[in-house]
């Protein structure tokens, strides 16, 4: 495997770079020596049918799950990353597709859930994180008022706002959106789309998972698509078509103008 | 940002309730509370006004059956703010009062056997009281932590590990002594458990209770000024004062009522004599004011709420029971977290064996026995959730207050004890029954 796939910033240091991770549960090979990188202010789209290890292989960056092999390198430096502390210490930022909302406490309790700010005392400091709560939903949600109630009674847009504000808030490098728009209206996922755009000009470099091909085509740079565990190949967004990125999530059937990976047939 | 600042400060929604919704909303006393205090009242007053009418002796809203009703409360409610936080997290503790048994027992052995013997320090040495006390907390820490070690790193369900540890703790507790009854305890360690010794008089009681109002004054001030430093909306400031005035009003009201309640005449006779006093002809009133395991009791309340509400461990505990997942996501090391959790239940254990073993002056292998119901059903009556993820000290300290007001209220009107588990039981299912409705009509 070929250390950069990442074909327009050819000499350029990967923000991310994920080589030969495998992962198997129980027998099963959820990932199968996959790779994929990613560039500063780039969005790679991780494409795939549901089950095809898009999901657990960013698990695995974010770690959630430890790896059974392959290496992870940050900025060229090879990683340590062994629990969601470690990757949150890297500044890599996680929107899973459950959301991961405590649902029994309120939205600045989960935007700073395991980072709170503490007094001089060092006891809770609510007062300032729901300062910081209110600032944040601010920019992202401006009609959210709800900050005295646990994230249940929110509606699924305002969960999905909680959930996205607690990754950026934090100065995020690196983002990961696992089906960032599964929950949303139009309405709200063309917020979501301005909000990646505006991220990207900051210099984050966001992994957009998904197993819908029109929420990324759009948004992405980049493509990565998976099957089975293993990577079909890598195109740029600008020189292949839907259809042919559709082939190559159904089929695994890779175009000329992508870069094969080793789960590609032919 | 300004059109959220104007859309909180005006209160134009208030004008359309009624009078209670607003009453209610202002000052964030949520229906439950009030249910609580209800049915307390309910307990007390139908009790009294039973024994009035068919005993001729209203025996329940007196000074000394409140005062005794505190002291017996004082363990069950030390042990329940413990198996909220226990519960809250998705757990169970069954072995809490074989816990409470076996730490009892062996720091009955301590005090009574090993420190004047071993150690040599004669009978009631100020030390011994104080070792024991850190023997019961140490012992009973140390158990909870253990069982929590399994629960975590094992993966063995709560449910199982503290099944077992009824029974082994239990046997533990016999083991100790092979089932001889250690008594009477060291006398300083004894007035840890109230009687007339054991409480703290009518003057200090004044002093605590006036602290304890200026305390609540002070901690509604502080978080309404912080409030106001970050622009947030605020409870109008009448709210605020009622809060306080019924607060403090009911401190003041518990010291009264401690404080009426005087020594027995041959206490008295004991004490004068002791200290030189002449007891006038009309005799001495000498009032108990507040007993030593209520105090106890009252400064786990405020450690508890503080720990539950105002630390990072407390935020994990809830955020693990609303979301076991996202916690460890969030980076939170829930492992550890369970193990804290059950070590902190252990300890209030450790507490509550001190209280219970000082209040009988003695340690018996069945100290305690079917406790870890009552302390389960004081945390669910006070409304935390099985399901995990929610519940309030308070509320599970209010809960052991009606468990234990309803045992006392059927002894005083002479019902069997037959009749007595009967009522409890019916009263506890009955009780999580309304909370189920409650819960699902503010959904």
């Amino acid at each position: 495997m070929n250390a950069n796939i990442g074909i327009p910033h050819s000499g350029a240091t990967p923000l991310v770079e994920m080589r030969d991770i495998s992962i198997a549960f129980g027998g099963i090979k959820a990932v199968d020596h996959a790779s994929v990188d990613l560039f500063p202010g780039e969005v790679v789209g991780l494409l795939g049918h549901n089950g095809a290890g898009k999901s657990t292989l960013i698990k695995i960056l974010s770690g959630a799950y430890p790896r059974d092999a392959g290496q992870i390198l940050i900025n060229g430096e090879e990683a340590q990353i062994g629990n969601p502390r470690d990757a949150k210490a890297y500044g890599i930022e996680t929107i899973y597709q459950t959301l991961a909302l405590a649902d029994n406490v309120d939205a600045a309790a989960n935007l700073f859930l395991g980072r709170e700010l503490l007094t001089g005392w060092g006891t809770l400091d609510d007062a300032a994180m729901e300062a910081e709560a209110r600032k944040v939903m601010g920019r992202l949600n401006p009609n959210f008022r709800r900050f005295k109630e646990p994230v249940k009674a929110l509606s699924g847009g305002q969960r999905q706002s909680v959930a996205i504000a607690r990754a950026i808030l934090f100065n995020a490098r690196i983002l990961i959106m696992d089906e960032p728009t599964a929950a949303l209206g139009p309405h709200e996922t063309a917020q979501v789309g301005e909000l990646i755009k505006e991220l990207k000009k900051d210099g984050i470099g966001i992994f957009l998972i998904s197993h819908d091909i029109h929420d990324v085509f759009d948004l992405a740079d980049r493509v990565a698509v998976m099957k089975n565990g293993q990577v079909v190949g890598y195109a740029k967004t600008t020189e292949v078509t839907k259809d042919e990125v559709l082939g190559m999530i159904i089929l695994g059937k890779c175009p000329p103008t992508a870069i094969r990976g080793p789960g590609a047939i032919d | 940002m300004t059109q959220t600042d104007t859309a909180i400060t005006n209160p134009s929604s208030a004008s359309r309730e009624g009078p209670i919704t607003t009453f209610l909303r202002a000052t964030e006393i949520d229906a439950r509370m009030l249910g609580m205090f209800g049915a307390l009242l309910l307990i007390w007053v139908g009790f009294h006004v039973y024994g009035m009418v068919f005993n001729d002796n209203g025996a329940f809203l007196t000074y000394r059956n409140l005062w005794n009703l505190s002291v017996q409360t004082a363990s069950i409610a030390v042990m329940a703010t413990g198996m909220v936080l226990i519960i809250v997290t998705r757990h169970i503790d069954l072995s809490v009062g074989s816990v409470l048994g076996v730490t009892a027992m062996v720091t009955g052995a301590a005090q009574v056997w090993i420190f004047p013997k071993v150690l040599g320090l004669g009978l009631g040495h100020p030390m011994i009281w104080i070792l024991a006390v850190l023997v019961a907390l140490i012992v009973a820490t140390a158990i909870g932590a253990f069982q929590g070690l399994l629960v975590a790193y094992l993966q063995i369900p709560s449910f199982i590990v503290t099944l077992g540890g009824m029974l082994v703790w239990r046997g533990a507790a016999w083991w100790v002594t092979r089932g001889e009854t250690i008594s009477p305890v060291d006398p300083n360690f004894a007035l840890i458990g109230g009687g007339p010794y054991g409480a703290i008089g009518v003057t200090a009681s004044w002093i605590v209770a006036v602290v304890v109002c200026v305390l609540i004054v002070a901690s509604l001030a502080t978080s309404r000024k912080q409030r106001k430093r970050f622009g947030f909306p605020r409870r109008p400031l009448w709210a605020e004062i009622f809060i306080a005035i019924v607060g403090s009003a009911l401190v003041l009201g518990a010291a009264y009522v401690a404080n009426n309640y005087p020594w027995p005449a041959g206490i008295v006779k004991q004490y004068a004599a002791a200290h030189n006093i002449t007891i006038p002809p009309g005799g001495l009133f000498i009032g108990h004011g507040f007993a030593i395991p209520v105090l106890i009791a009252g400064a786990v309340l405020v450690i508890m709420t503080f720990i539950a509400n105002r630390t990072r461990f407390g935020r994990y505990v809830f955020a693990i029971g609303g979301n076991p997942e996202a916690a460890e996501l969030a980076g939170i090391n829930t492992k550890r977290m369970t193990v804290m959790v059950f070590a902190l239940m252990g300890t209030l254990v450790g507490i509550s064996a001190i209280i219970a073993s000082a209040r009988l002056n003695s340690a018996t292998a069945d100290l305690g026995k079917i406790d870890e119901l009552y302390v389960i059903a004081a945390a669910v009556i006070g409304g935390t959730s099985l399901a995990g993820g929610s519940g309030t000290i308070w509320g599970a300290m209010l809960g052991a207050l009606v468990m234990q007001s309803l045992q006392s209220g059927m002894v005083l009107i002479g019902f069997e004890s037959a009749m007595q588990q009967m009522v409890v039981g019916g009263v506890l299912v009955v009780a999580v029954w309304l909370d189920t409705v409650y819960r699902r009509r503010i959904r």
